[in-house]
């Protein structure tokens, strides 16, 4: 990654533009060539930098639901528990984190209803209680990283 | 609100959209719509919030970001609003969300995230935010994250089926 690459991840943290051209308009930003720019964010995605470029949906706006959950599991059954909970499409992502409420994941989904089955079904498959912590407020601060 | 064409586009391009120079038209040549009209339908998801954002989601580990806090906090209920928006004002806070506590054993309704590069400056920044916020009386804990698991985005369905068409 150098130092384009990184205006590049900068740029793009702050939206893409809905145009006829919009590489041409972010690569006239960046003074790259439009090729060079297309060129760039493949690399980013294959290299894995980039785990998405596109656009991101808002859950409840799609008439569905999201929230956060974690499980206490037990350190043995670590890999067997991460598999069930990542195996559902609707796991957003999940992380180990060092707490006895020891691994933390987002569920989505667009289907009304669905995000009760989902926690439930988890329940059941992985015998353990999920902490279901849904968001009542959000403070706004627009999560940009700084490449 | 969201139509059946809707769906299908936003189905079309959940997995990302097209590294051609004419992205919006290439996504209408498979669902037998004009750029324009492509055009048209993204502005309006976008506007309507059913797209929160267009751009992309990095890997925050490969930027060199692997000291990840996950601050939670026991905040009074009445307190918790003006403590939520002052924590969201420092730079250094990615997230801020009030949730709901879990009883005695997990009685946490504030939660920040702080994504860092070094733990010791996060712990520094975090005993800076609790300084400031007037939070230094009040229990919390600090998750860092060991491995991640999985980080790509939920899959949605983006079906207009009939469970959908009874909301």
């Amino acid at each position: 990654m150098d130092v384009i690459d990184k205006k590049i991840i900068n740029y793009l943290q702050g939206g893409f533009p809905i145009c006829e051209s919009p590489y041409q308009v972010v690569a006239n930003q960046l003074e790259l060539t439009e090729a060079e720019l297309i060129k760039r964010i493949e690399n980013l995605l294959e290299v894995g930098i980039l785990s998405r470029f596109g656009p991101l949906y808002h859950a409840e706006q799609m008439g569905g639901a999201l929230t956060l959950a974690a499980v206490k599991v037990p350190e043995q059954q670590f890999d067997h528990i991460a598999e069930i909970i990542n195996a559902f499409p609707e796991v957003a992502h999940n992380y180990e984190r060092n707490h006895e409420l020891n691994m933390w994941f987002v569920v989505a989904t667009d289907l009304p209803g669905r995000l009760t089955e989902v926690i439930d079904e988890i329940q059941q498959k992985t015998g353990l209680k999920v902490y279901n912590m849904p968001k009542i407020n959000e403070y706004f601060v627009g999560l940009k990283l700084e490449a | 609100m969201i139509d059946a064409i809707d769906w299908q586009l936003l189905a079309r391009v959940q997995q990302g959209l097209p590294l051609v120079s004419r992205p919006y038209a290439d996504i209408g040549k498979g669902l037998n719509l004009s750029e324009n009209e492509v055009l048209k339908r993204v502005a309006r998801l976008k506007q309507q919030g059913v797209i929160k954002r267009l751009g992309v989601v990095v890997n925050h580990r490969r930027l060199g970001y692997t000291a990840n806090a996950m601050v939670v906090f026991d905040v009074a209920a009445s307190l918790i609003e003006q403590i939520g928006e002052h924590v969201s004002q420092f730079s250094f806070v990615n997230l801020c969300y009030q949730r709901p506590a879990q009883g005695e054993q997990w009685p946490y309704n504030l939660y920040c995230m702080i994504h860092g590069k070094n733990k010791e400056k996060v712990l520094q920044q975090l005993e800076y935010l609790k300084q400031s916020c007037g939070l230094l009386q009040c229990k919390s804990e600090v998750l860092f994250s060991k491995q991640c698991f999985k980080q790509r985005g939920a899959l949605y369905q983006m079906s207009p089926d009939q469970e959908k068409e009874k909301v």
